[in-house]
Protein backbone atom coordinates (compact mmCIF):
# COMPACT_ATOMS: atom_id res chain seq x y z
CA UNK A 1 0.00 0.00 0.00
CA UNK A 2 2.83 2.77 0.57
CA UNK A 3 4.66 1.58 -2.44
CA UNK A 4 1.56 2.23 -4.27
CA UNK A 5 1.12 5.43 -2.89
CA UNK A 6 4.68 6.23 -3.47
CA UNK A 7 4.67 5.73 -7.01
CA UNK A 8 1.21 8.07 -7.07
CA UNK A 9 2.84 10.86 -4.93
CA UNK A 10 6.14 10.51 -7.46
CA UNK A 11 3.86 9.99 -10.77
CA UNK A 12 1.69 13.55 -9.68
CA UNK A 13 5.35 15.20 -8.90
CA UNK A 14 6.91 14.46 -12.03
CA UNK A 15 4.30 14.15 -14.34
CA UNK A 16 1.37 16.47 -13.58
CA UNK A 17 2.77 19.53 -16.06
CA UNK A 18 2.79 16.82 -18.68
CA UNK A 19 -1.24 15.24 -17.15
CA UNK A 20 -2.03 18.73 -17.61
CA UNK A 21 -1.49 20.29 -20.54
CA UNK A 22 -2.74 16.76 -22.30
CA UNK A 23 -6.06 17.45 -20.25
CA UNK A 24 -6.01 20.98 -22.30
CA UNK A 25 -5.01 19.15 -25.67
CA UNK A 26 -7.85 16.65 -24.85
CA UNK A 27 -10.10 19.14 -24.13
CA UNK A 28 -9.32 21.88 -26.83
CA UNK A 29 -9.81 18.75 -29.32
CA UNK A 30 -12.80 17.84 -28.22
CA UNK A 31 -14.45 21.37 -28.17
CA UNK A 32 -13.43 22.08 -31.53
CA UNK A 33 -14.49 18.85 -32.96
CA UNK A 34 -17.84 19.57 -31.40
CA UNK A 35 -17.92 22.86 -32.81
CA UNK A 36 -17.08 21.79 -36.33
CA UNK A 37 -19.51 18.81 -35.61
CA UNK A 38 -22.44 21.02 -35.02
CA UNK A 39 -22.35 22.75 -38.45
CA UNK A 40 -21.27 19.65 -40.12
CA UNK A 41 -24.75 18.12 -38.46
CA UNK A 42 -26.95 20.81 -38.84
CA UNK A 43 -25.88 20.82 -42.53
CA UNK A 44 -26.46 17.02 -42.91
CA UNK A 45 -28.99 16.79 -40.56
CA UNK A 46 -30.95 19.53 -42.68
CA UNK A 47 -30.44 17.30 -45.62
CA UNK A 48 -31.95 14.76 -44.05
CA UNK A 49 -35.03 16.07 -43.66
CA UNK A 50 -35.35 18.22 -46.63
CA UNK A 51 -38.10 16.81 -49.31
CA UNK A 52 -35.46 16.45 -52.20
CA UNK A 53 -34.50 12.80 -52.24
CA UNK A 54 -31.34 14.07 -53.67
CA UNK A 55 -30.85 16.05 -50.80
CA UNK A 56 -31.61 12.82 -49.00
CA UNK A 57 -29.16 10.96 -50.73
CA UNK A 58 -26.62 12.87 -49.99
CA UNK A 59 -26.90 13.10 -46.42
CA UNK A 60 -27.60 9.34 -46.16
CA UNK A 61 -24.48 8.66 -47.79
CA UNK A 62 -22.11 10.93 -45.42
CA UNK A 63 -24.02 9.60 -42.18
CA UNK A 64 -23.82 5.80 -43.28
CA UNK A 65 -20.30 6.56 -44.78
CA UNK A 66 -18.76 8.00 -41.75
CA UNK A 67 -20.51 5.91 -39.50
CA UNK A 68 -19.60 2.96 -41.05
CA UNK A 69 -15.45 3.56 -40.57
CA UNK A 70 -13.96 3.12 -37.43
CA UNK A 71 -12.33 6.59 -35.69
CA UNK A 72 -8.76 5.24 -35.73
CA UNK A 73 -8.94 3.94 -39.69
CA UNK A 74 -10.45 7.95 -40.82
CA UNK A 75 -7.75 9.40 -38.49
CA UNK A 76 -4.79 7.05 -40.46
CA UNK A 77 -6.55 7.86 -43.60
CA UNK A 78 -6.03 11.64 -42.98
CA UNK A 79 -3.41 11.90 -41.21
CA UNK A 80 -1.54 9.76 -43.17
CA UNK A 81 -3.18 8.69 -46.42
CA UNK A 82 -4.09 12.50 -47.42
CA UNK A 83 -0.62 13.97 -46.75
CA UNK A 84 1.24 11.11 -48.43
CA UNK A 85 -1.03 11.43 -51.60
CA UNK A 86 -0.39 15.36 -51.82
CA UNK A 87 3.63 15.02 -51.52
CA UNK A 88 3.64 12.00 -53.64
CA UNK A 89 1.74 14.10 -56.77
CA UNK A 90 4.47 16.34 -56.21
CA UNK A 91 2.73 19.32 -55.38
CA UNK A 92 4.24 20.26 -51.67
CA UNK A 93 5.96 18.49 -49.39
CA UNK A 94 2.56 18.49 -47.24
CA UNK A 95 2.44 17.86 -43.62
CA UNK A 96 -0.38 18.30 -41.35
CA UNK A 97 -0.17 18.43 -37.37
CA UNK A 98 -1.90 16.01 -35.41
CA UNK A 99 -4.31 18.45 -34.28
CA UNK A 100 -5.98 19.13 -37.37
CA UNK A 101 -5.67 15.47 -38.50
CA UNK A 102 -7.41 14.65 -35.36
CA UNK A 103 -9.76 17.50 -35.29
CA UNK A 104 -10.95 16.53 -38.89
CA UNK A 105 -11.23 13.00 -38.30
CA UNK A 106 -13.39 13.59 -34.80
CA UNK A 107 -15.23 16.22 -36.43
CA UNK A 108 -16.25 14.16 -39.46
CA UNK A 109 -17.06 11.56 -36.92
CA UNK A 110 -18.93 13.12 -34.42
CA UNK A 111 -20.74 15.13 -37.16
CA UNK A 112 -22.35 12.13 -38.68
CA UNK A 113 -23.96 11.33 -35.41
CA UNK A 114 -25.00 15.22 -34.80
CA UNK A 115 -26.97 14.81 -38.10
CA UNK A 116 -28.78 11.73 -36.63
CA UNK A 117 -29.29 14.06 -33.52
CA UNK A 118 -30.40 17.33 -35.51
CA UNK A 119 -32.50 14.87 -37.51
CA UNK A 120 -34.18 13.28 -34.90
CA UNK A 121 -34.65 16.51 -32.89
CA UNK A 122 -36.39 18.37 -36.00
CA UNK A 123 -38.52 15.12 -36.74
CA UNK A 124 -39.73 15.31 -33.00
CA UNK A 125 -41.42 19.16 -33.81
CA UNK A 126 -44.92 18.87 -34.38
CA UNK A 127 -45.72 18.81 -38.48
CA UNK A 128 -48.47 21.82 -37.99
CA UNK A 129 -45.20 24.41 -36.48
CA UNK A 130 -43.64 24.10 -40.11
CA UNK A 131 -47.15 24.46 -41.80
CA UNK A 132 -48.43 27.66 -40.14
CA UNK A 133 -45.16 29.53 -40.44
CA UNK A 134 -45.30 28.49 -44.09
CA UNK A 135 -49.05 29.10 -44.04
CA UNK A 136 -48.04 32.72 -42.80
CA UNK A 137 -45.90 33.12 -45.85
CA UNK A 138 -42.72 32.97 -44.54
CA UNK A 139 -39.97 30.69 -46.66
CA UNK A 140 -38.75 27.01 -45.54
CA UNK A 141 -35.43 28.46 -44.43
CA UNK A 142 -36.98 31.38 -41.98
CA UNK A 143 -39.31 29.02 -40.82
CA UNK A 144 -36.77 26.36 -40.18
CA UNK A 145 -34.69 28.99 -38.38
CA UNK A 146 -36.89 30.58 -36.60
CA UNK A 147 -39.98 28.40 -35.87
CA UNK A 148 -38.74 24.45 -36.03
CA UNK A 149 -34.85 24.51 -34.79
CA UNK A 150 -35.27 26.58 -31.80
CA UNK A 151 -38.05 23.92 -30.62
CA UNK A 152 -35.49 20.98 -31.84
CA UNK A 153 -32.80 22.13 -29.74
CA UNK A 154 -34.13 21.96 -26.70
CA UNK A 155 -35.04 18.20 -27.13
CA UNK A 156 -31.32 17.21 -28.81
CA UNK A 157 -29.50 19.35 -25.94
CA UNK A 158 -29.22 15.71 -23.83
CA UNK A 159 -28.06 13.77 -26.99
CA UNK A 160 -26.04 16.68 -27.45
CA UNK A 161 -24.51 16.15 -24.09
CA UNK A 162 -23.99 12.77 -24.66
CA UNK A 163 -22.58 12.97 -27.74
CA UNK A 164 -19.89 15.66 -26.32
CA UNK A 165 -18.72 12.66 -24.03
CA UNK A 166 -18.44 9.94 -26.44
CA UNK A 167 -16.32 12.47 -28.23
CA UNK A 168 -14.04 12.95 -25.07
CA UNK A 169 -13.69 9.76 -24.77
CA UNK A 170 -13.00 9.15 -28.40
CA UNK A 171 -10.03 11.54 -28.32
CA UNK A 172 -7.88 8.41 -26.56
CA UNK A 173 -7.77 6.96 -29.86
CA UNK A 174 -6.15 9.67 -31.45
CA UNK A 175 -2.82 8.73 -29.71
CA UNK A 176 -2.60 6.57 -32.70
CA UNK A 177 -1.42 10.04 -34.98
CA UNK A 178 0.92 11.19 -32.08
CA UNK A 179 -1.92 13.41 -31.21
CA UNK A 180 -0.47 14.50 -27.23
CA UNK A 181 -3.64 13.80 -25.41
CA UNK A 182 -3.75 11.77 -21.88
CA UNK A 183 -4.03 8.52 -22.94
CA UNK A 184 -0.92 9.03 -25.25
CA UNK A 185 0.87 11.02 -21.46
CA UNK A 186 -0.35 7.92 -19.70
CA UNK A 187 1.47 5.50 -22.07
CA UNK A 188 4.36 7.68 -21.93
CA UNK A 189 4.10 7.73 -18.27
CA UNK A 190 3.81 3.96 -17.81
CA UNK A 191 6.97 3.23 -19.91
CA UNK A 192 8.96 5.80 -17.89
CA UNK A 193 8.00 4.94 -14.58
CA UNK A 194 7.29 0.96 -14.80
CA UNK A 195 4.02 1.39 -13.12
CA UNK A 196 1.24 1.16 -15.35
CA UNK A 197 -1.30 0.49 -12.23
CA UNK A 198 -1.22 3.64 -11.13
CA UNK A 199 -0.45 5.87 -14.07
CA UNK A 200 -3.48 4.05 -15.82
CA UNK A 201 -5.70 4.28 -12.68
CA UNK A 202 -4.65 8.29 -12.72
CA UNK A 203 -5.41 8.74 -16.03
CA UNK A 204 -8.86 6.87 -15.45
CA UNK A 205 -9.57 9.07 -12.86
CA UNK A 206 -9.25 12.59 -14.92
CA UNK A 207 -11.37 11.38 -17.57
CA UNK A 208 -14.17 9.86 -15.02
CA UNK A 209 -13.61 13.21 -13.33
CA UNK A 210 -14.45 15.41 -16.60
CA UNK A 211 -16.98 13.12 -17.75
CA UNK A 212 -19.27 12.83 -14.49
CA UNK A 213 -19.14 16.83 -14.56
CA UNK A 214 -19.97 16.87 -17.88
CA UNK A 215 -23.32 14.44 -17.02
CA UNK A 216 -24.20 16.53 -13.82
CA UNK A 217 -24.11 19.77 -16.12
CA UNK A 218 -26.43 17.54 -18.59
CA UNK A 219 -28.80 17.11 -16.01
CA UNK A 220 -29.27 20.41 -14.58
CA UNK A 221 -29.60 21.89 -18.48
CA UNK A 222 -32.04 18.94 -18.76
CA UNK A 223 -33.87 20.07 -15.78
CA UNK A 224 -33.73 23.55 -16.96
CA UNK A 225 -34.93 23.05 -20.51
CA UNK A 226 -38.06 20.56 -18.78
CA UNK A 227 -39.25 23.64 -16.38
CA UNK A 228 -39.05 26.32 -19.17
CA UNK A 229 -41.15 23.67 -20.60
CA UNK A 230 -43.99 23.93 -18.54
CA UNK A 231 -44.03 27.81 -18.65
CA UNK B 1 -69.78 40.91 -66.35
CA UNK B 2 -66.38 42.39 -66.01
CA UNK B 3 -67.19 43.69 -62.75
CA UNK B 4 -68.49 39.85 -61.53
CA UNK B 5 -64.49 38.49 -62.77
CA UNK B 6 -63.18 40.81 -60.61
CA UNK B 7 -65.12 40.07 -57.37
CA UNK B 8 -63.92 36.80 -57.98
CA UNK B 9 -61.15 36.04 -55.00
CA UNK B 10 -60.92 31.82 -55.08
CA UNK B 11 -61.33 30.14 -58.50
CA UNK B 12 -61.26 26.46 -58.43
CA UNK B 13 -61.41 24.51 -61.52
CA UNK B 14 -61.41 20.46 -61.82
CA UNK B 15 -59.13 20.38 -58.47
CA UNK B 16 -57.73 16.47 -58.36
CA UNK B 17 -55.76 15.46 -54.90
CA UNK B 18 -54.02 12.24 -54.74
CA UNK B 19 -52.50 10.72 -51.57
CA UNK B 20 -50.61 7.98 -53.76
CA UNK B 21 -52.85 5.54 -55.26
CA UNK B 22 -55.79 7.18 -52.96
CA UNK B 23 -58.22 9.82 -54.41
CA UNK B 24 -58.96 12.45 -52.04
CA UNK B 25 -60.32 14.91 -54.13
CA UNK B 26 -61.88 14.13 -57.78
CA UNK B 27 -62.55 17.06 -59.53
CA UNK B 28 -63.99 20.24 -57.42
CA UNK B 29 -65.42 23.61 -59.12
CA UNK B 30 -66.17 26.30 -56.98
CA UNK B 31 -65.72 30.08 -56.99
CA UNK B 32 -65.76 32.42 -54.45
CA UNK B 33 -66.92 36.41 -54.18
CA UNK B 34 -65.05 38.61 -52.10
CA UNK B 35 -66.57 38.94 -48.83
CA UNK B 36 -68.18 35.67 -48.96
CA UNK B 37 -68.26 33.16 -46.36
CA UNK B 38 -68.19 29.70 -47.12
CA UNK B 39 -69.00 26.61 -44.43
CA UNK B 40 -67.72 23.67 -45.88
CA UNK B 41 -69.39 20.58 -44.40
CA UNK B 42 -69.59 16.98 -44.97
CA UNK B 43 -68.42 13.61 -43.07
CA UNK B 44 -64.77 13.03 -42.15
CA UNK B 45 -62.55 11.43 -44.88
CA UNK B 46 -64.84 13.54 -47.50
CA UNK B 47 -61.97 15.66 -48.61
CA UNK B 48 -63.07 19.32 -46.99
CA UNK B 49 -59.42 19.81 -45.10
CA UNK B 50 -57.59 18.38 -48.11
CA UNK B 51 -59.66 21.39 -50.21
CA UNK B 52 -58.90 23.62 -47.76
CA UNK B 53 -54.92 23.25 -47.81
CA UNK B 54 -54.97 23.05 -51.61
CA UNK B 55 -55.80 26.83 -51.51
CA UNK B 56 -52.47 27.19 -49.86
CA UNK B 57 -50.64 24.58 -51.75
CA UNK B 58 -49.56 23.23 -48.05
CA UNK B 59 -50.94 19.97 -50.37
CA UNK B 60 -49.46 19.93 -53.86
CA UNK B 61 -52.46 19.94 -56.55
CA UNK B 62 -52.42 16.63 -58.50
CA UNK B 63 -54.35 18.34 -60.94
CA UNK B 64 -56.59 21.17 -61.80
CA UNK B 65 -56.70 25.15 -61.43
CA UNK B 66 -56.47 27.46 -58.47
CA UNK B 67 -56.19 30.55 -58.32
CA UNK B 68 -55.94 32.84 -55.70
CA UNK B 69 -57.07 36.88 -56.41
CA UNK B 70 -56.42 35.87 -60.06
CA UNK B 71 -53.00 34.55 -59.82
CA UNK B 72 -52.89 30.74 -60.40
CA UNK B 73 -51.33 28.98 -57.42
CA UNK B 74 -50.75 25.68 -59.74
CA UNK B 75 -48.08 27.32 -61.86
CA UNK B 76 -44.42 26.06 -60.67
CA UNK B 77 -43.02 29.74 -61.17
CA UNK B 78 -45.44 31.53 -58.97
CA UNK B 79 -43.76 32.84 -55.78
CA UNK B 80 -46.24 30.76 -53.26
CA UNK B 81 -44.98 32.87 -50.09
CA UNK B 82 -46.36 35.74 -51.44
CA UNK B 83 -49.97 34.07 -52.10
CA UNK B 84 -49.64 32.91 -48.48
CA UNK B 85 -49.46 36.15 -47.02
CA UNK B 86 -52.88 37.22 -48.43
CA UNK B 87 -54.11 33.89 -47.79
CA UNK B 88 -54.52 33.53 -43.62
CA UNK B 89 -55.00 29.70 -42.05
CA UNK B 90 -56.14 29.19 -38.33
CA UNK B 91 -55.65 24.96 -37.90
CA UNK B 92 -57.65 22.65 -35.75
CA UNK B 93 -54.33 22.47 -33.23
CA UNK B 94 -53.93 26.15 -33.28
CA UNK B 95 -50.40 25.36 -34.04
CA UNK B 96 -48.78 28.10 -32.05
CA UNK B 97 -45.25 28.43 -31.80
CA UNK B 98 -44.67 27.10 -28.02
CA UNK B 99 -41.29 29.15 -27.78
CA UNK B 100 -42.04 32.54 -28.01
CA UNK B 101 -44.91 35.21 -26.42
CA UNK B 102 -48.82 35.94 -27.65
CA UNK B 103 -47.44 39.26 -28.92
CA UNK B 104 -44.02 37.65 -30.91
CA UNK B 105 -46.50 35.19 -32.25
CA UNK B 106 -48.44 37.42 -34.20
CA UNK B 107 -45.34 39.80 -34.71
CA UNK B 108 -43.36 37.05 -36.21
CA UNK B 109 -44.08 37.48 -40.04
CA UNK B 110 -44.75 40.86 -40.69
CA UNK B 111 -41.20 41.28 -39.07
CA UNK B 112 -39.51 38.48 -40.81
CA UNK B 113 -41.14 39.17 -44.09
CA UNK B 114 -39.83 43.33 -43.58
CA UNK B 115 -43.21 44.13 -44.00
CA UNK B 116 -43.16 46.41 -41.29
CA UNK B 117 -40.99 47.82 -38.56
CA UNK B 118 -40.62 45.88 -35.13
CA UNK B 119 -42.52 49.21 -33.47
CA UNK B 120 -45.19 48.58 -35.90
CA UNK B 121 -45.68 45.02 -35.96
CA UNK B 122 -45.62 45.61 -32.13
CA UNK B 123 -48.09 48.25 -32.60
CA UNK B 124 -50.17 46.19 -35.24
CA UNK B 125 -49.75 43.07 -33.10
CA UNK B 126 -51.21 44.44 -29.91
CA UNK B 127 -54.25 46.02 -32.09
CA UNK B 128 -55.25 42.74 -33.18
CA UNK B 129 -55.02 41.16 -29.89
CA UNK B 130 -57.47 43.45 -28.39
CA UNK B 131 -59.77 42.55 -31.49
CA UNK B 132 -59.47 39.08 -30.10
CA UNK B 133 -59.98 39.69 -26.59
CA UNK B 134 -56.46 38.86 -25.99
CA UNK B 135 -54.88 41.93 -25.72
CA UNK B 136 -53.99 40.94 -21.22
CA UNK B 137 -51.69 37.75 -22.48
CA UNK B 138 -49.95 39.60 -24.92
CA UNK B 139 -46.49 38.47 -22.99
CA UNK B 140 -47.61 35.24 -22.11
CA UNK B 141 -46.06 31.54 -23.57
CA UNK B 142 -49.19 29.97 -25.51
CA UNK B 143 -49.05 26.89 -23.09
CA UNK B 144 -50.15 28.77 -20.24
CA UNK B 145 -53.40 29.60 -22.54
CA UNK B 146 -56.82 27.99 -22.69
CA UNK B 147 -57.99 26.08 -25.73
CA UNK B 148 -60.28 28.88 -26.69
CA UNK B 149 -57.53 31.62 -26.14
CA UNK B 150 -54.69 30.04 -28.18
CA UNK B 151 -57.20 29.76 -30.67
CA UNK B 152 -58.16 33.27 -30.85
CA UNK B 153 -54.19 34.08 -30.47
CA UNK B 154 -53.85 31.51 -33.88
CA UNK B 155 -56.29 33.99 -35.76
CA UNK B 156 -54.43 36.98 -34.42
CA UNK B 157 -51.37 35.74 -36.08
CA UNK B 158 -53.21 34.67 -39.42
CA UNK B 159 -54.24 38.32 -39.28
CA UNK B 160 -50.95 39.96 -38.98
CA UNK B 161 -50.24 39.69 -42.63
CA UNK B 162 -53.28 41.40 -44.11
CA UNK B 163 -54.87 38.51 -45.52
CA UNK B 164 -57.74 38.84 -48.34
CA UNK B 165 -59.10 35.46 -47.14
CA UNK B 166 -58.80 33.15 -44.15
CA UNK B 167 -59.36 29.74 -44.12
CA UNK B 168 -60.02 28.24 -41.37
CA UNK B 169 -59.85 23.93 -40.85
CA UNK B 170 -62.18 22.49 -38.14
CA UNK B 171 -60.94 25.50 -35.43
CA UNK B 172 -63.17 24.31 -32.76
CA UNK B 173 -62.88 21.21 -33.22
CA UNK B 174 -59.93 20.61 -30.67
CA UNK B 175 -62.02 22.63 -28.08
CA UNK B 176 -63.97 21.97 -25.04
CA UNK B 177 -67.41 22.68 -25.48
CA UNK B 178 -67.57 25.85 -23.21
CA UNK B 179 -64.53 27.91 -25.44
CA UNK B 180 -66.12 27.09 -28.81
CA UNK B 181 -68.31 30.01 -28.57
CA UNK B 182 -65.67 32.64 -27.55
CA UNK B 183 -64.19 31.54 -31.14
CA UNK B 184 -66.78 31.61 -32.98
CA UNK B 185 -68.12 35.16 -31.41
CA UNK B 186 -64.50 36.55 -33.19
CA UNK B 187 -64.94 34.57 -35.95
CA UNK B 188 -68.54 36.11 -36.72
CA UNK B 189 -66.82 39.50 -36.19
CA UNK B 190 -64.73 38.86 -38.64
CA UNK B 191 -67.11 37.71 -40.97
CA UNK B 192 -68.94 41.23 -40.30
CA UNK B 193 -66.48 43.35 -41.07
CA UNK B 194 -66.23 41.92 -44.54
CA UNK B 195 -63.47 39.41 -44.31
CA UNK B 196 -63.69 36.64 -47.63
CA UNK B 197 -63.67 33.26 -45.33
CA UNK B 198 -63.82 29.46 -45.70
CA UNK B 199 -64.79 27.60 -43.09
CA UNK B 200 -64.37 23.94 -42.73
CA UNK B 201 -66.34 23.19 -39.62
CA UNK B 202 -69.09 21.28 -37.99
CA UNK B 203 -71.18 23.79 -35.84
CA UNK B 204 -74.10 24.02 -38.03
CA UNK B 205 -75.53 26.96 -35.49
CA UNK B 206 -72.73 28.87 -37.07
CA UNK B 207 -72.80 27.98 -40.78
CA UNK B 208 -76.59 28.17 -40.26
CA UNK B 209 -75.97 32.26 -38.99
CA UNK B 210 -73.07 33.26 -40.66
CA UNK B 211 -72.46 31.46 -43.81
CA UNK B 212 -72.98 33.32 -47.50
CA UNK B 213 -72.88 29.75 -48.91
CA UNK B 214 -72.64 25.68 -47.49
CA UNK B 215 -71.06 23.37 -49.31
CA UNK B 216 -71.58 19.68 -48.84
CA UNK B 217 -69.07 17.30 -49.80
CA UNK B 218 -69.13 13.70 -49.65
CA UNK B 219 -66.04 11.50 -50.86
CA UNK B 220 -63.99 14.00 -53.13
CA UNK B 221 -66.80 15.45 -54.60
CA UNK B 222 -69.08 18.73 -53.46
CA UNK B 223 -73.02 17.35 -53.39
CA UNK B 224 -74.83 20.07 -52.96
CA UNK B 225 -74.49 23.40 -52.39
CA UNK B 226 -76.45 26.50 -51.89
CA UNK B 227 -77.65 29.11 -49.04
CA UNK B 228 -78.18 27.56 -45.21
CA UNK B 229 -81.60 27.55 -46.01
CA UNK B 230 -81.82 26.11 -49.37
CA UNK B 231 -78.93 23.18 -47.75
CA UNK B 232 -79.41 23.17 -44.38
CA UNK B 233 -83.04 23.76 -43.85
CA UNK B 234 -84.33 22.01 -47.45
CA UNK B 235 -81.18 20.00 -48.32
CA UNK B 236 -82.26 18.05 -51.93
CA UNK B 237 -79.45 15.40 -52.13
CA UNK B 238 -80.21 11.64 -50.16
CA UNK B 239 -76.55 12.15 -48.78
CA UNK B 240 -77.12 15.97 -47.36
CA UNK B 241 -80.28 14.89 -45.77
CA UNK B 242 -78.54 11.57 -44.81
CA UNK B 243 -75.38 13.89 -43.09
CA UNK B 244 -77.71 16.42 -41.95
CA UNK B 245 -80.08 14.01 -39.63
CA UNK B 246 -76.68 12.81 -38.00
CA UNK B 247 -75.30 15.90 -36.83
CA UNK B 248 -78.33 18.18 -36.23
Amino acid sequence: MPAVLESLFNILNSYSGMLLSALGETLLLTLLSLIFAFVIGLFFGLLNVSKSKILNIIGTIYVDGIRGVPLMVLAFFIYFGIPGAISASGISDFKMSALVAGTIALSLNAGAYMAEIFRAGIQSVDKGQMEAARSLGLPYSISMKKVVLPQAIRTMIPSIINQFIISLKDTSILMVIGFPEITLAGKIIAGNTFDPLVTWGIVAVMYMIIIISLSRLAKVVERRINVGDAR
Amino acid sequence: MLEMQDNIQVCVKGLKKNFGKLEVLKGIDVQIKKGEVVVLLGPSGSGKSTFLRCLNRLEEITAGKVSVDGIDITDKKVNINKVRENVGMVFQHFNLFPHMTVLDNVMLAPVELKKKTKEEAKEEGKRLLERVGMSSKAEVYPPQLSGGQKQRVAIARALAMNPDVMLFDEPTSALDPEMVGEVLQVMKQLARDGMTMIVVTHEIGFAREVASRVIFMDEGYIVEEGTPDELITNPKESRTIDFLSKVL
